[in-house]
């Protein structure tokens, strides 16, 4: 279980220009113990990972508060991870950037414990 | 010396047999070849559905010091609409306890079909990255990794 709430990392690099592929580092504090391992008495530790993993991108003026349910049409990028991923988990990946607005970043561990993030994105126009 | 030498020809038939050998071992795999876990991780996810090589590109250090950390770069020759673009990729490390590492969806506002980040290998393995399609067809890649220390079989201190 968690006793601290986890750290994340984001890079957005924004401002951007209009049309770019922009690429999106994530990093979250996180054990990602994978249930595998036993500690010096020979017991097992027990499982803690993080299960998933989602992007979504909302354009200015449509950007929700709370902890919005998953949108297909606004996802950019989505993982679930399984225990052969890292401690720690660093993901990047890229969108596009068409107009200015609001990442929404969103981790899920194994017991349902949601940890949110976002982050603004300027888009200026080519210049 | 001469060439009538029968030294001279075993080498040569020697060196001919190791010439194939390479050979061989260049030539793709088929997804088929996969140790059984790994084959069975592959069918529980996409069944007998036929997974053509090519498309994939995966990324791995040739040599990775730790295997609690193996920095790891997918990419797919995918446009970003239509029935040809991407929609999902799935990683396998055969050798891991459990094959499959982890599951990426490319959602409508993704910029390129690329993505990048660090898992854990239990010993040296061919990974294997499979994508699939808007249009249903399936891609693979697969890349080689020299683990020097596995990732599982650490003792907590």
């Amino acid at each position: 279980m968690n006793t601290v709430t986890p750290k994340m990392r984001i890079a957005v690099p924004s401002p951007a220009r209009k049309g770019a592929e922009i690429e999106i580092k994530t990093l979250i504090s996180h054990p990602m113990e994978s249930g595998f391992r036993r500690d010096q008495r020979g017991e097992q530790i027990p499982r803690n990972i993080l299960t998933r993993f989602e992007c979504h991108f909302y354009p200015s003026g449509n950007v929700p508060s709370g902890n919005p349910d998953p949108n297909p049409e606004r996802l950019v990028f989505a993982c679930d991870l399984h225990p052969g991923m890292a401690a720690n988990p660093f993901i990047s990946f890229f969108a596009r950037a068409t107009v200015s607005g609001q990442f929404l970043f969103r981790w899920i561990d194994q017991h349902g414990a949601l940890f949110t993030a976002r982050r603004d994105l300027q888009v200026s126009d080519a210049g | 010396m001469s060439f009538q030498d029968p030294h001279s020809r075993r080498r040569r038939a020697l060196l001919q047999a190791t010439g194939s050998l390479a050979l061989v071992t260049l030539l793709p795999t088929p997804v088929a070849a996969t140790p059984e876990g790994m084959q069975q991780a592959i069918t529980d996810a996409y069944g007998d559905r036929q997974i053509q090589p090519g498309r994939v590109k995966l990324q791995v250090p040739p040599l990775a010091e730790n295997g609690n950390s193996v920095a790891v770069t997918v990419t797919v020759e995918s446009a970003m609409h239509g029935s040809e673009r991407v929609e999902k990729l799935t990683l396998f490390a055969a050798a891991n306890p459990l094959p499959i590492i982890t599951r990426l969806e490319f959602g409508p506002a993704a910029g390129r079909a690329q993505a990048a980040f660090r898992v854990r290998l239990a010993d040296t393995q061919r990974l294997l990255a499979v994508a699939e399609m808007a249009d249903g067809s399936l891609w693979s890649g697969s890349a080689t990794t020299i683990v020097t220390l596995a990732a599982c079989t650490d003792f907590l201190i």
